[in-house]
């Protein structure tokens, strides 16, 4: 029991990495209808950023503030420079140049900052506490709240606010939003910024728990983060959080229980998400896409 | 604004997609409170025209609204400034509920009466008041229609565009569309510019029309006249 309940708490861990760089790809996707390739190798760059500030001396909590601050700038820039060009192009256009940053930032990255592994600094202290008998690490705790207020604050943005309206508009149609008086260049910019900024706050938070840093330090993690949003639908934020800790939990699990599988674990997740898509193919909390023409 | 000027004057508009040119230099006003529409075959340059006048595709030539000129300005910023477009297959916001789409047509106002609009317009297209929640792109044809004139009037403007609001609906479905047109028309003296292939109806609640062939105006009058001119009955009325 007691393993089991330690195996269930490590996956929720691995589950709750996985949902933050997860919310990042839904919020692109959401609010520009791409999919986003390069979202883990840009939140690879911005948490290079926060360890480069932490080593000019700035506190770990403050690098990681200015790092989300200039990764939404360059997210925005990034739109505006690489995206814009192609934003009439075809959805394989779009997806090969994501592909095309995920290279660049990758590349970028080592050539900035080194292939030496590196060490972040943790923003709080590595404390374990034993909880009626379970052993809760305060990783994972902190993750969960930051993870429940990015949750809420994006509802709150996308649900309750007249840019969120406008940047869903926008994703839906954006001819019909620029006739509406909105302008798509600026929604799409925040889009991008936002996600940059997302996934700089995960990279920065995560990478210290999982590994040293270094530039392939998030590439495992966008795998499992882009089979988190398949599972929980691409457009929902709530399913992305609910298949990261799903991918995360089966994962922990089976590595535990399935010898058989000792070695290709994976198979185990993912054949879950493979039956979910079978049944619900805009995943467990995605919306249908219903139009009568 | 002095009496004098037109709400919208265009001159010599030429306009087209890359090396095709497919308006040909034309010249049209709507004054304040008028319905005007503009006939025309597919193909003739209707849409082209609205397009050209609310920014979408780049222009030579006057477009004036309001005695300012228009050439050249985004399309958001033609919006902000008083004129709503319909575009043709009605622009519906797919994923967007039924009142969120109505909710981005008062995207660029700033007063608190949006809520009350939105009621306002529930009441004149009841089938969305009862659609509200719904994803607007579920609805009907018909439906989405009434939507995308509701959407436009959510931005109270001083001029809608509207490109052939009849395109797939049922002539019943049409001639409801046309009679609220008209009588927001009567009512709250809105300018609309209508292009339509069904010139019947369009005639039937238009001050003045236009007939466009082949990117040039062919034939201009009142709409009475137009009614009753035999060329146009024969070509847009099948009579």
């Amino acid at each position: 029991m007691d393993l089991f309940v330690s195996q269930l708490m490590n996956g929720i861990e691995r589950g709750v990495i996985y949902a933050s760089l997860a919310l990042a790809l839904v919020l692109i996707f959401k609010t520009t209808g791409i999919l986003n390739f390069a979202q883990g190798e840009m939140a690879l760059f911005s948490t290079y950023v926060t360890w480069w500030l932490t080593e000019q001396g700035l506190a770990v909590w403050l690098a990681i503030v200015t790092s989300v601050v200039l990764s939404f700038l360059g997210g925005a820039a990034i739109e505006r420079v690489v995206m814009r060009p192609v934003e009439q192009s075809s959805p394989l256009v779009i997806v090969i140049v994501t592909i095309g940053l995920f290279l660049a930032f990758n590349s970028l990255a080592q050539v900035v900052f080194g292939v030496e592994a590196e060490v972040i600094p943790r923003a709080y202290p590595n404390e374990r506490w034993d909880v009626a008998g379970v052993n809760l690490k305060m990783d994972t705790v902190v993750l969960v709240g930051i993870l429940a207020l990015e949750c809420v604050l994006l509802w709150l943005l996308l649900q309750r606010t007249k840019v969120g309206l406008a940047l869903r508009a926008v994703a839906s149609n954006p001819e019909s939003s620029r006739l509406a008086g909105v302008s798509v260049g600026s929604m799409l910019m925040l889009g991008w910024g936002l996600a940059a900024a997302l996934g700089a706050l995960a990279g920065s938070l995560v990478v210290p728990i999982t590994t040293a840093l270094n530039p392939a330090s998030m590439q495992e993690i966008l795998v499992f983060a882009f089979a988190a949003a398949a599972l929980g639908g691409f457009d929902s934020p709530l399913g992305a959080v609910v298949g990261g800790l799903v991918v995360g939990v089966a994962n922990a699990l089976t590595i535990q229980y399935v010898d058989a599988l000792d070695g290709i674990e994976l198979l185990v997740p993912f054949g879950l998400i493979l039956a979910v898509l079978l049944f619900r193919p805009a995943g467990l909390f995605g919306k249908v896409h219903v139009e009568r023409v | 604004m002095s009496a004098d000027v037109p709400l919208l004057r265009v001159a010599e508009l030429s306009a087209g997609y890359g090396p095709v040119q497919v308006l040909h230099g034309i010249d049209f006003t709507v004054e304040p409170g008028e319905v005007v529409v503009i006939l025309g075959a597919n193909g003739a340059g209707k849409t082209t025209t609205l397009r050209a006048v609310s920014g979408m595709i780049p222009a030579r030539g006057t477009v004036e609204f309001e005695g300012r000129s228009l050439l050249g300005t985004r399309p958001e910023k033609v919006a902000r400034a008083g004129i709503a477009h319909v575009p043709q297959g009605r622009g519906t916001l797919a994923e967007l509920t039924v009142e969120e789409n109505l909710r981005l047509g008062a995207f660029a106002r700033r007063d608190a009466q949006v809520a009350s609009d939105v009621e306002r317009w529930y009441e004149v297209f009841p089938r969305l008041g009862e659609r509200r929640d719904q994803q607007a792109g579920s609805m009907s044809g018909g439906e989405q229609q009434m939507l995308a004139i509701a959407r436009a009037l959510m931005s109270r403007p001083k001029l809608v565009l509207l490109d052939e609001p009849s395109l797939g609906l049922a002539p019943i479905v049409t001639q409801e569309l046309f009679r609220v047109l008209g009588e927001l028309n009567r009512e709250t003296g809105l300018s609309m510019l209508v292009v339509e292939q069904n010139a019947g109806l369009a005639l039937g609640i238009a001050t003045r029309g236009y007939v466009l062939e082949a990117g040039t105006i062919a034939v201009t009058g009142s709409a009475a006249d137009l009614a009753t001119n035999d060329d146009v009955r024969k070509a847009y009325l099948g009579i």
